[in-house]
């Protein structure tokens, strides 16, 4: 495909519109990212997630900055909500990225929800793909504001950074399960701010740096770092590059780099799956049946357990699967 | 599905004033499109980077300063060199009323004083962009 050369070959225009062409599943996406994918695979994929106003986008500004400085090539894609009401959204996380502007060496875009509910927006992984075949060393995710639940991230990035700040809950909430479990570097922000300590210490709690069961065997696994930062005069920032580097090497060396990768495609190839099944059935269906159904269901007749059962079964029946 | 417009929405210069650049943005997002915000203190470069690393349909420049008869060209030959002539420039703020037509003639697709509803601009940007 020629937009998919033109962009792997430098074309920051050609990259933007690859980007587009995908993000919208276009009638030609299926075809680029089929060009792109063996080109994947090389860049070091770094998430960074935590809740909305912890400083995510200056740090990611911090830390582009720094590997700039080593004359590495960064990527960043910034994920922000879209209005479940208008279907608009305010990307805003460029603001805090100026400092990037006229760097050839980075490339930034900005993406919405789109409906998607997991802190990412459908194509973002297909979108990191896109940027790790242009040639970048290191691509930046920057999930949308989350707070609990929003883990898709862990999928999509060997690295996860999780961004607290001071006095947004106690020890209790950094006891919840979620997203404190997928993070492998722990960064409390503002951290000149009061309550900093606390925070950093409710984590370390939080993480079992005090280990539940004395004497079980912790050498040789990835224990996060809690680190603190003032990302907005860069302090502390070198450290949370230097911890992102380490767990690098440490996937590496350990051979959980090859199997946190095969995970993730295992998880896209059934997500894939999943989709094109339900696509296919329910063309195979009909509006009409599909219509005759619900109002079954509706009035009681059936309950949708039962219905969709059965219309699987008359599914596989007509295809001789069965 | 038809994909959301893609509208960036800076301010170049140095006037601080983003209140009018904050409500148009707002407005935008109600009305469904996908709006970039990029913010004060833009550079002409720094808004065609973010143009073309964005892939929009349209740019937004909130001018208060006075220097848009210096600003909005800058930004203008900077897409055409990025080869994105196809994007459309609009421009809010504080605009003499003889400096208009100079602006149009220079490829402003559209000029947004005080006073105008925000529903004004959201027609004009979904008409210009029909199609895109």
């Amino acid at each position: 495909m020629e937009l998919v050369t033109r962009a792997l070959a430098g074309n920051r225009y050609a990259l933007a519109r690859l980007i587009s062409l995908i993000e919208n599943d276009g009638p030609d996406a299926h075809a680029a990212l089929q060009a792109v994918y063996p080109h994947t695979g090389r860049a070091h994929i770094v998430g960074i997630t935590g809740a909305p106003g912890t400083g995510k986008s200056t740090l990611v500004n911090e830390l582009a900055k720094h590997w700039r400085s080593r004359q590495i090539t960064v990527g960043i894609v910034a994920v922000d909500p879209t209005s479940p009401f208008s279907g608009g959204a305010l990307l805003g996380d460029r603001v805090r990225m100026h400092d990037l502007a006229g760097d050839p060496g980075v490339f930034i875009r900005s993406m919405a929800t789109r409906g998607s509910l997991g802190g990412l927006a459908r194509a973002t992984g297909d979108v990191v793909k896109v940027l790790d075949a242009a040639g970048f060393a290191v691509v930046l995710v920057e999930t949308v504001g989350a707070g609990q639940a929003e883990v898709d991230i862990a999928r999509a990035a060997h690295t996860v950074v999780l961004v607290e700040a001071p006095g947004l809950g106690d020890e209790v909430q950094a006891l919840k399960a979620g997203l404190l479990e997928i993070a492998d570097v722990l960064v409390v922000n503002k951290a000149d701010r009061p309550g900093a300590a606390q925070t950093a210490l409710a984590l370390e709690m939080a993480v079992g740096r005090y280990a539940a069961n004395p004497g079980e065997r912790t050498e040789g696994l990835w224990q996060p770092p809690i680190l603190q930062t003032v990302a907005l005069n860069g302090t502390g920032v070198a450290e949370v590059l230097e911890a992102i580097e380490r767990h690098r090497l440490y996937l590496q060396t350990t051979g959980l780099w090859a199997e946190r990768e095969r995970a993730r495609v295992r998880a896209e190839l059934l997500n894939v799956l999943q989709q094109e099944a339900l696509r296919h059935i329910l063309t195979r269906i009909g509006e009409q049946h599909l219509h005759r159904l619900i109002e079954r269901i509706v009035a009681r007749e059936l309950d949708p357990c039962s219905a969709a059962y059965s219309l699987l079964s008359e599914l596989l029946h007509e295809r001789g699967l069965k | 599905m038809s994909k959301p417009l893609r509208i960036l929405i800076a301010k170049p210069g140095l006037d601080g004033h983003d209140r009018g650049a904050k409500v148009v943005s707002r407005a935008l997002r109600d009305a469904g499109m996908e709006v970039i915000y990029l913010g004060l203190r833009q550079t002409p470069e720094m808004i065609v980077e973010a143009a073309l690393q964005e892939d929009v349909d349209g740019v937004g420049l909130s001018i208060l300063s006075g220097a848009h008869m210096t600003l909005v060209p800058r930004v203008l030959k900077g897409l055409r060199e990025a080869g994105l002539e196809h994007v459309k420039v609009f421009v809010g703020g504080v605009i003499p009323d003889e400096d208009v037509p100079v602006l149009r003639e220079m490829g402003v697709a559209g000029i947004f004083g005080p006073g105008t509803s925000t529903h004004t601009i959201v027609e004009f940007i979904r008409q210009q962009l029909a199609g895109s």
